[in-house]
Formats: C-alpha cells, structure tokens, sequence
C-alpha cells in the first residue's frame, strides 16, 4: 500500500504530530509526505521532512495558495495527488482535521478520525464517546483517509532519512478563503500535546492571578507544560489552546497533575492515557480521583505550594 | 440570507455511556437524549444573526429516527423558524449526512450553514468539512467568534496555536466550537410556540442518496480500566511516591 502524509510544520520545523502520523503510516505501507507551503519555509519544511527516518519520498507544492494551510486551497491538491495512492493520512490536529475530511470527501470516502490502533490494512481502532468506548472499524471504501491520534503513536526519528523531495503543482488557490491573521499564544514551556510532564488546573483556582502564582512554578519546578479544564479556560484563567479534554487537546504525558479539577468524563476524555495521574482537590468523591493513581485530599492552596517547594 | 443549522440528538453529554455486553455497541435503550451541545451553539449564532439583521429566516434540520423531532422541537423553541426531519432508522455516517445536506442546500439556498464542530457520540469532526467539499464551499472549522458583512463571512477558528482569522466568500460552511457563545434556555412560552412551526418530514430516498455505511463496526469495547490509585496522606508522601515511580527526578 502507499500512502500519503500531510506533513504539518510550523516554520519550516515539522511538528511533532506529524513524526506519530508518520509511524502510523508506516504500519500500512511505503509512506510519501506532502509538503503544502511556500517560499523559504517551504523548502526547510521539505529537507526536514526528507530526514525523517521512515519516508521514502516528500513531495514538495511550493505556491503561496498554500502558505497558510486553507483547506480550500490544501484539499484539492491532496485529492488531486491521492490518484497515485491508496491511504491519506493526517494527525489529528487542528489543521489535519480541517483539511482530511475535505479530502476524503472529494475522493467520495469516508474517514476514520483519531485513529488509535491499526488492527489490519483496512481496520482501525478509535475512541467514541468521549473515549468511554473503543471502536474497532472498517472500511470498505477503495482509498483510506485517516487522522491519527499523536499520543498513540511513538514519533518517527525526525532525522536519519534521506527522502528525495520532488517538486509539484497544484491547482493553486480556489478563490474561496483568506488567511487573514493568527494570534499565536507565546509560551517558553514545552508543547502541550507533546510534554513529558503536564501541571494542569481548574475551577478552583479561583482566578488568573492565582492560576498564574500556583500553577506555573510547579509546571516550571518540573519542566511541564501547563494544562486546563475548560472551567478554568471558561472563567478566563488561561486562553483556550491550554484546554486539555474531548474539546480541547488530547495528551499522554508521563506525569499528569490536575489541581482542583473535578474530572468531568469530557476532561478525563482528554488525559485518562497519561501514565502517572496525580490528583489534588479538596473533594474526596471527585471523580478524578477514580483514574487517579496517587491522590492527595486537602486545600491546594496550601499543598502546591508546599510540593513546588518539596520536589 | 437565509441560515441552515443542522442539529443532531444524541446521549446527553451528562451521562456516562455503557458499552454493551455483546460489543455491538454503546446502550442507548432508556438513555436521556439531548441536542448535541455544539450543535445548541450553532442553533444559538444562528438566531443572534437573525436578531442582529444578518440573516432572515433559520431552519433546522436533522437526519435520524422519528425522535430526532424532539431535537427539532428544541431548535424552533430556542427561535428556529421551521425545521426539516429526514427521517431514517439506519445509521448514518457523516459522508452520507453530508451529502444529504448537500441535497438540502441545492433546495434552500442558504447563505450560511452552521454546524457543530463535532458530536460527542460518534465524536468524528467531519460532517462540515465534507459538506463544503462537497458544495464546493469555503469553511471556518471551529469557530469562536463569527462576523457577517458584504458577502463575506470573518470567522476567528480555534487552532492548536491559538486563533487563526479567516475571511470566507459567502455561502459558507462554519463549525462552531464551546467558546462562540452560550445557548440560551428556550422559555416555556417558546416551547409551547414550537408546537406550532412548520416541521417537514422528508425521507433519504427523496434525495437519491446512497445511505449504505462505508465503515463497519466489528466491535464496541469498553477501554483499558486503569489500575485503582491510592490516596496518600501528605505532600512528603506523594513526593516521595513519585520518585519511587521514577516520574520526577
């Protein structure tokens, strides 16, 4: 089987998300990556990803319609490559679950989203239900589209290969969107969808001052990332790219420390594959303490603090 | 302009979905069921349109059992104008739901359809995507905040890096995401006023769309329970049973 890889890259860097789509592709057969850009970043974007160990070819679409990743202008150039390929696979991230059903529209199938396991050529397993069921699919469509879950996935090596990148045209810009700006969030801590260790909070932080005084040194002790429940995000302690759950982002830390979060089923949606979850809150029945492995009863006002301090 | 809102029921987001024994699938037999709540946020932009004069009329639709009426029902209380049941007791998928819609849009001409961004059964992400590939439509996937002016719709989507601004051609497809508003509760006065909006029954074979499924389910299972955790006493305790467990340093 051969199969395509929409390559997702943020400067010309190729993200993480994508190195765990590359692996899952893997597993079905020869992978090519698809490299939609332009300029500068579209060249660096392209040599990074003929260095990832595993991909046998990258093919390169240099034209400003795709500088920003429209799905408008993205799809039709994925569809329009996928007649020399069996499988089209994207990580389920923002921008691949933008673009992919796009794609597997145009091509008349039907996609398997936030693929967690690959069981056979055509059959997969995915979470439903807000990940309180585990389905296992298949597909009877001719060509597969797939976006695949990056914390199920171990990253392709992202150096080592030697691809060879070749140059294409697509039909360019549909005329339909524009790009108009992004408002990036500026964090020094490491990526949340990719951190080993994620200090996360909740409601109970009772505002953003504190948020900011509780959290973020024990995240900083620790090297974490700093996570969300959407109360927190909700009632405006931290933007909402810090959302953590069925909603927001899906990770699967080593270490997952949620502070004063009840663990509504939408928020363990999100964190439950974490490996250690450590949770402090005041409510002996709060739900999160039944996916917990260790807990801790008491006022987090006093017990992160003194954790910052002990660890 | 006239907006399109699909709308979908499905198990309420407050209960806790039991997979059945024989791994057919999710027990959905005496379930609460509710309107998807990012569909109820869509349905919510779409009347806050109307009140501020972008748009004219509002009609709801959606594609499942006799019971998905209720759903509509919800819809016209909360201030859809009328609403549209496909009514079919076969599972649908999203590509199938899409096209149907598609169908529906050739009909009404809307000038906007809004759309949850996903719905919390089947949890795909798909449907809107699918229907503007297959209309040959702009869409603004996951949309926090929606501005309508001059043929064009300026929709600001949650990405993973923060918020991205668009600019869309009208018609458009937008999903809508928790932040773009808060659904408002549909007074006993609407409710009992539903009763009386135009509510079309229409069946899939009216739109000369393949329903078979493209996915097989082999099996429904229950996930990996964890290991049950234990409570400790102290702040020194947990720090020293995360050293022991090798996760801190």
């Amino acid at each position: 089987m051969s199969v395509l890889v929409l390559a997702e890259h943020e400067g010309g860097a190729i993200k993480d998300a994508t190195l765990a789509a590359v692996t899952a592709a893997t597993q079905l057969g020869a992978v090519h990556l698809l490299v939609a850009s332009s300029g500068a970043t579209a060249v660096a974007a392209a040599q990074g990803a003929a260095a990832i160990a595993g991909v046998e070819k990258v093919l390169l679409a240099d034209d400003p319609a795709y500088a920003d990743m429209l799905a408008e202008n993205v799809a039709p150039l994925a569809a329009q490559v996928m007649s020399g390929y069996d499988a089209f696979v994207a990580a389920a991230t923002t921008t691949g679950k933008n673009v992919a059903p796009r794609v597997a529209a145009l091509l008349d199938v039907m996609q398997v989203s936030e693929v967690i396991g690959i069981e056979g050529p055509k059959t997969f397993t995915r979470p439903i239900y807000a990940g309180n069921a585990i389905a296992t699919v298949e597909s009877r469509d001719a060509k597969l589209v797939l976006t695949v879950r990056g914390t199920a996935f171990a990253r392709a090596a992202s150096k080592g290969g030697s691809a060879p990148i070749e140059p294409i045209a697509g039909p360019g810009d549909a005329g339909l969107s524009a790009f108009v700006r992004i408002d990036a969030s500026q964090s020094e801590r490491p990526e949340l969808t990719s951190a080993k260790v994620i200090v996360s909070g909740g409601r109970a932080l009772k505002d953003a001052a504190t948020f900011e005084q509780l959290i973020v040194p024990l995240a900083d002790r620790l090297g974490a990332a700093v996570g969300a429940s959407r109360a927190a995000v909700d009632a405006g302690y931290i933007s909402n790219d810090y959302q953590v759950g069925q909603t927001g982002k899906i990770v699967a830390p080593e270490l997952y420390i949620a502070i004063g979060i009840s663990g509504a089923i939408q928020h363990l949606a999100g964190m439950k594959d974490a490996k250690v979850i450590v949770a402090i809150n005041k409510d002996p029945d709060a739900p999160i303490f039944q996916v917990a492995d260790l807990g801790l009863v008491g006022d987090l006002f006093a017990i992160v603090p003194e954790l910052t301090t002990k660890l | 302009m006239k907006i399109l809102v699909p709308v979908k029921r499905v198990i309420d987001y407050n209960v806790r979905p039991r997979v059945k024994a024989d791994g057919s699938g999710v027990d959905l037999a005496n379930v609460k069921m509710s309107m998807n709540p990012f569909c109820e946020i869509a349905v919510e932009e779409a009347i806050r349109l109307r009140e501020k004069g972008a748009a004219t009329e509002v009609v709801a639709v959606s594609i499942g059992p006799a019971k998905a009426a209720e759903t509509l029902r919800s819809a016209l209380a909360m201030g859809a104008d009328r609403a549209i049941l496909v009514e079919t007791d076969a599972p649908v998928e999203p590509l199938t739901v899409a096209k149907i819609l598609k169908a529906i849009m050739d009909e009404e001409q809307p000038g906007l359809v809004l759309l949850g961004k996903q719905a919390i059964d089947d949890d795909c992400n798909q449907t809107g995507q699918m229907l503007a590939a297959l209309t040959g439509r702009p869409q603004g996937t996951f949309a926090s905040k929606i501005e309508v002016a001059d043929g064009t719709v300026t929709v600001t989507r949650e990405v993973d890096a923060g918020l991205e601004t668009v600019a869309l051609k009208l018609p458009a497809i937008v999903t809508t995401d928790l932040r773009l508003n808060e659904p408002r509760y549909a007074s006993l006065p609407n409710i009992m006023k539903a009763k009386s909006k135009p509510l079309a029954t229409r069946k899939p074979e009216e739109f000369g769309v393949d329903m078979a499924p493209r996915l097989t389910v082999l099996k429904v299972a229950e996930p990996a329970a964890r290991q049950a955790g234990e409570i400790v006493g102290s702040v020194d305790e947990l720090v020293a049973r995360l050293k022991t467990l090798g996760v801190v340093a």
